[in-house]
This record gives structure tokens, C-alpha cells and sequence, in this order.
């Protein structure tokens, strides 16, 4: 076949293909993390570390109660979302009138407790988790071979991302909450129990955090670190997109994802650090992100 | 009245201040610091345990029976050298710290390794790979105790070459240890008739190693040579289980791999796994009894090869200093080291060399089939046992400027 800069078009389609998977879980942390900041203006940093506990759940739902993969995808969100729940109830609740930094400080501290008791526990090395039965195995496309996982992980998180911005930008409980964040004393006016709806989206934030925990499993080392060495990316995804956005972070997860792909091939020593360069191109140019809108 | 009072008070103070030195003039204190990984994905190879496995060193070694008070401190490096460096220094220059212990992390190491040589003090190595610490940055204040890069390359990877394995690609760590690795194996593959196809490099700590994975099934080796460690090894076999390398023809080389990675992967995925410890939990009665020991305050965990060595050498260092009665001349306390044979029940009777590395047998282990393994924790069988002079580089091979001849 035909050769782009020295590589070979099959390799990269290959990469791309690849990048695009990755690009499915920046797409689903970093639109929980939009969800949250866009709607409460809480930064979240416990995000990693609530994907790890989804990742660490599922584990657990097999290891001690023989519950396997499908039914986790189900039951873990709702778990974690809960623990959410109770984090919001407990402490965030008091930090909207608040400078954004205190929720930033207290969720940073929030998230190296979790971790730290899980790697207290656990140990750091991982722990093991295999591939669903059904999803074994892969096909050759020709270009590459192909895990069925993998596939399934574009498709689901695809599914996921765009119901999630249909609920938010097209339905009626959707401009309930979009209402609420612009202006939560008239929305109350109306009626409607605004605090109930933050801390339910806060819960949904994190729901979103431990599907893409479930979903990693089976592939990542699931490990209590596992939360932080994302996050950053994650953060990065979501500036890159426009902090309010969600559509915004959508699109910038499958497209950072295949940039990091590209990266990979030509010049593999800074694929760690290519998402950053384009985050400081991107707020010299655009400061509000690429998506956002300006404050 | 007031000048006597202060005359007798002054006197009194002078004999008491004698007395009490007279008193602490036989109790030598030595302070230790385990200088590790304790968060990252290097924990579970030295962390807690190697800080457990200090303790019990200085337990067995009974300071009061010497006249000697041992401390002990420990401090997390981050596997960043500059915090490495600091941690050091502060301990060297604040703390009177007297012997850093473990370092994983080559990089964070050879920093170390300087301060060390600067300071006088005494660098007891047991995390560290690269061969470079007894090669051209060879310290005589350092002793490099349980493996290297080197006896990685020969015996595991030579073995590989030897069953046929003879074209490999590789997956390196993009740090000083990956390089290390890759720069010996390289070489050892190339001695004994095999080629190097490739290579790639990534990030230390990387999660996701699909891209790299494809480009060495595009190359078409028969073996990919895994020159990292820790989170990152077990993150490649597994995704690698995934692409479908082994049904695709390709076999991994492992070339450095600890118990607590085969655990983490489980006995269907690391099976077959070859890999080279000079350490084993169920070697032999001695192994068994200290790692029973070792257990009881690291419970469900089993001690990699880096643990047992950090057991070893802080026993060898503690008998030296009790042998010369002091512990300032970090040079002198290592020149001692090597001196004395060592004899332990984890490596057994050996040496230090004059370049500081350590000789003991190195063993290549196979991990067992899921049905091999009768009890918790049973996952290696022996397939071949090094003798410990022809396990470690030559001495004169490895560019050490101490090494004359």
C-alpha cells in the first residue's frame, strides 16, 4: 500500500483505529467532568479516583459475589454514583457560594485518601480481570487486528456520549438543570428542588467516571493509580474543549485520542506529553477553550 | 556566695557532661534510610516491604549485643531524581544518616549514587537495574547487591535466543534503566547469532500500550523483548494477551519480571512467562521460614527478589560496622563490606566484588500453569540455575575506572 511520511498506510490506519479507542474513554471522563463543572461549577478532581473505585467495584462484584461483567455495567455506576451522592451531600453542598478552589483543594484531598486506602489494601501492582466471554477474541481487518473489546468500547462510549448530550441539550429535565445553573433562585421560584437536581447531576458526574472504570477494566492494570495517571489528560481534554461544554468534550476526547495515536507512531517519546502542547496552543489562542463560551 | 555557687555548678555540670559521654562513648549510633517507591507503579517491589525487611535485619542483627543503636527511617523518592537528590541530601546533611538502602528507579539511583560518593556515606542498592552503577559510575562507596541489567540480559535472554527466539523487537522504558536494558540484551542477542528488528520507546508509567503493540506485530519478531518493569510490564502482556500476539506467533520476553507482576497478571495470563530472580519465596526451608517472617506484617503479599536483597545487604552492612566500630568512613565501611564473605539464608554464601556488585546464583524460572500451582504463592519452576560467577558481567568487562587490571 501506499506510504504517509515513511509509514506505511496500514500501520496507520492501525494507529488511527487505535487512537480513536483511546479517544472513547478521554471523551467519557472528561464529559463527566464537564457535566459537573458546566452544571455545578464544582472542579472535580476526585474523578480518577472514582473511575478506579468503578474499576476496583467491578472487580470486586466478580471476585467475591460472582457478578460479572454486564451486570456490573449496570450496578457499579449506580454504586459509585451513590458514593458521589453522599460526598455532595456531605461536603460540597457547602462550597458552591465558595471560590471554585476550595471544591478543588477538597476534591484533590478527597481523591488521595481513596487512593491511598485502596493502594493500602491492594497493593499497587493490580489486581486481574479478564475480558467478558462474548467480547473474546478479535477479527483482521486487513490493517490490523482487531480486539472485539475494543470495538465494543467505541461503539458503547459513543452511545453513552451522545445520549448523555441529547438528556442535557434536548429534553425538558435537561433545561431544568441547565436553567437551575444559570439562575437557581428563579428556578426555585418555579418550584423545581434545585439542590436535589445538583446533587443528582453530581451523582451522575461520577456514575459516568465509574462506567469508564467498568469499562477499562478488562483491558488496564486495574490499579489504584490507575485514576490519577488519567486525570490530568482528562483535565487537559476538558480545557482544550471549553470547560461548559459538553458537546465540546465530546469531540475533543475522540480527537486528543487520535492525535495521541499519531503521536504514537511518529514520535512515541512524547506521546505523554502532546495533549499538554496543544492545551497551551489552544488557551494562547482561545482561552475559553475551543467549544466554550467566554465568561 | 553567687561566684562559688556558679564555680560548683559549673564543675558539677563538666563531671556530668564526662561522665555521660564516658557512658556514650561505647553505644555506636548508625541511622538507616530506605529511600523507595512507596506510591507508584514501583511499590509493591520494594515500598512497605523493603522498609519490613530493614527492620528485620536490624532485629536479627541485635544492636544491643554490639553495643550499637540502630534507627531507622524511610522516605517515598516519587521515582523523580530531583526529589531522589533532596530527600539525600537532607538526610546526609540534617539527619546524620549514615547508609541509604533500595532506590528502584535507575535514574533516581545513579543520582543518588553521586550524592552518596560526595558525602562520604555508604549507598546499599537493591531496587536499581542498571549495570552502569558497577560500570563507569562504579562508587566505592556503594555496593550493588540483589541484580542488574546485565544478568538480566544473559540469563534470560540468552536462553530465549537459545530455544529459538532469534529475532526480537523492542519495548523500552524511555528512562536509564529501559535504555540499560535494552543496550545489554541487544548485545547479548547479537553474540549468540539473533537480530534486532526494532525497537520503540515509551513513556515511564504509560497505561495503554495498544500503538506500540501494533507496531512490533508489524515487525514481525519472533520475540518482543519487554525492557521495563513493574505497572508497565503487566500492562503489556496483558493488553498483549488481548491483540493476540502469542496466537499470532509472537512471545513476549519478560525481561524483568518479580513475583508480585505474575500475581497481578494471574497464573492464566503470565504462564510460561521466562524470567530470571536470585531470589525465591519456595526455594528452600531458609526462604520459607524468613518469608514467613516477612508475612507476618506484610500479610497475602509475598517478598520480591529486591526485598530479600534489602534484608541482606543491611545485615552485611550492620556486621561491618560492628566489625570496625564505626560508621562515619562510608569507604571504609564498604572496603569492609567486601572484605568480609557474606552468608545469609536467602542468597547463601557469597561476595562483594571490588567494582561493588554483588555475586550470588541467579535462577531462570518458567511460571506454572494455573493447574501447576498447589498453594498461594506457588508460581515459579526452576529451569536453570546460574553459578554465581558466571551470572554477573566480567570484571574487567565493565568500564569501571576502580577496576585497574
Amino acid at each position: 500500500m501506499f506510504e504517509i511520511f515513511g509509514i506505511p498506510s496500514q500501520a496507520l490506519f492501525g494507529q488511527l483505529l487505535l487512537g480513536l479507542i483511546n479517544g472513547s474513554f478521554y471523551a467519557l471522563l472528561s464529559l463527566g467532568l464537564a457535566v459537573i463543572f458546566g452544571m455545578l461549577n464544582i472542579i472535580n478532581f476526585t474523578h480518577g479516583a472514582q473511575y478506579m473505585m468503578g474499576a476496583f467495584c467491578a472487580y470486586l462484584l466478580l471476585q467475591y459475589l460472582g457478578i460479572n461483567y454486564w451486570a456490573a455495567l449496570i450496578i457499579v455506576p449506580i454504586v459509585v454514583g451513590i458514593f458521589g451522592i453522599v460526598i455532595e451531600r456531605l461536603f460540597l453542598q457547602h462550597l458552591h457560594k465558595l471560590d471554585h478552589l476550595y471544591g478543588l483543594i477538597l476534591t484533590f484531598g478527597l481523591a488521595l485518601i481513596i487512593e491511598g486506602v485502596f493502594r493500602n489494601y491492594y497493593g499497587s501492582s493490580g489486581q486481574p480481570y479478564q475480558v467478558p466471554e462474548a467480547l473474546r477474541g478479535g477479527r483482521n481487518l486487513g490493517f490490523m487486528f482487531l480486539p472485539n473489546y475494543r470495538a465494543w468500547v467505541i461503539a458503547f462510549s459513543l452511545v453513552v456520549c451522545l445520549a448523555t448530550w441529547y438528556a442535557i441539550e434536548r429534553t425538558r429535565l435537561g433545561s431544568y438543570l441547565r436553567a437551575a445553573t444559570e439562575n437557581p433562585t428563579l428556578v426555585r421560584a418555579f418550584g423545581i428542588n434545585v439542590p436535589r437536581m445538583v446533587t443528582l447531576t453530581y451523582g451522575f458526574g461520577v456514575a459516568l467516571a465509574a462506567l469508564a472504570g467498568v469499562m477499562a477494566a478488562p483491558i488496564y492494570n486495574v490499579s489504584p493509580q490507575m485514576g490519577s495517571d488519567l486525570i490530568i489528560v482528562v483535565f487537559a481534554v476538558v480545557v482544550i474543549g471549553g470547560m461548559g461544554s459538553i458537546m465540546g468534550a465530546i469531540v475533543t476526547g475522540f480527537v486528543l485520542g487520535i492525535v495521541e495515536g499519531l503521536t504514537k507512531v511518529f514520535f512515541p517519546e512524547a506521546s505523554n506529553t502532546v495533549i499538554f502542547g496543544i492545551m497551551i496552543i489552544v488557551l494562547l489562542l482561545r482561552p475559553a477553550g475551543l467549544f466554550g463560551r467566554p465568561a | 556566695m553567687k561566684l562559688q555557687m556558679r564555680i560548683t555548678g559549673g564543675l558539677a555540670f563538666a563531671l556530668a557532661a564526662l561522665l555521660g559521654t564516658a557512658a556514650q562513648a561505647e553505644d555506636i549510633t548508625v541511622k538507616l534510610g530506605v529511600l523507595n517507591d512507596m506510591s507508584s507503579l514501583y511499590s509493591d517491589i520494594g515500598g512497605q516491604g523493603s522498609v519490613v525487611a530493614a527492620k528485620m535485619a536490624i532485629a536479627d542483627f541485635n544492636p544491643a549485643a554490639h553495643g550499637m543503636k540502630v534507627e531507622l527511617v524511610n522516605a517515598d523518592h516519587l521515582n523523580k531524581p530531583d526529589v531522589g537528590t533532596n530527600i539525600a541530601r537532607q538526610w546526609f546533611d540534617v539527619d546524620h544518616v549514615d547508609a541509604i538502602i533500595d532506590v528502584p528507579t535507575s535514574s533516581v539511583a545513579l543520582a543518588v549514587n553521586e550524592v552518596v560518593r560526595e558525602k562520604n556515606r555508604v549507598f546499599l542498592i537493591s531496587g536499581a537495574a542498571s549495570s552502569d552503577l558497577t560500570g563507569p559510575k562504579c562508587s566505592p562507596n556503594s555496593v550493588h547487591w540483589t541484580y542488574d541489567t546485565w544478568m538480566l540480559a544473559n540469563s534470560t535472554g540468552k536462553s530465549i535466543v537459545k530455544t529459538g527466539g532469534t529475532t526480537w523487537f523492542f519495548l523500552t522504558s524511555d528512562y536509564a534503566f529501559g535504555h540499560a536494558l535494552e543496550r545489554d540484551t541487544k548485545a547479548v542477542v547479537l553474540a549468540n547469532g539473533g537480530q534486532v528488528l526494532g525497537g520503540v520507546l515509551h513513556p515511564l508509567n504509560t497505561q495503554d500500550f495498544s500503538s506500540f503493540l501494533l507496531q512490533a506485530q508489524a515487525s514481525k519478531a519472533k520475540i518482543i523483548g519487554l525492557a521495563n518493569a513493574g505497572g508497565d510490564t503487566i500492562n503489556a502482556i496483558k493488553q498483549g494477551a488481548e491483540f493476540g500476539i502469542t496466537v499470532g506467533g509472537q512471545n513476549f520476553a519478560g525481561l524483568l519480571v518479580f513475583i508480585n507482576d505474575v500475581q497481578a497478571l494471574g497464573l492464566k495470563t503470565a504462564q510460561g512467562l521466562i524470567l530470571t530472580e536470585t531470589f525465591y519465596w519456595d526455594m528452600n526451608d531458609g526462604t520459607r521460614a524468613w518469608t514467613k517472617r516477612w508475612q507476618a506484617e506484610r500479610p497475602g503479599k509475598f517478598p520480591a527478589m529486591t526485598v530479600a536483597g534489602v534484608y541482606a545487604e543491611t545485615l552485611h552492612y550492620l556486621k561491618a560496622v560492628a566489625a570496625l566500630k564505626s560508621a562515619t568512613d562510608g569507604k571504609a565501611v564498604v572496603a569492609k563490606m567486601k572484605d568480609m564473605p557474606t552468608d545469609d539464608p536467602l542468597f547463601g554464601k557469597g561476595y562483594i566484588r571490588a567494582d561493588g556488585r554483588k555475586i550470588h546464583p541467579a535462577y531462570l524460572f518458567e511460571v506454572k500453569k494455573p493447574e501447576e500451582s498447589k498453594y498461594d504463592g506457588d508460581v515459579y519452576k526452576l529451569r536453570a540455575t546460574a553459578a554465581a560467577e558466571e551470572a554477573f558481567r566480567p570484571l574487567k568487562d565493565g568500564g569501571c575506572p576502580m577496576v585497574t587490571n
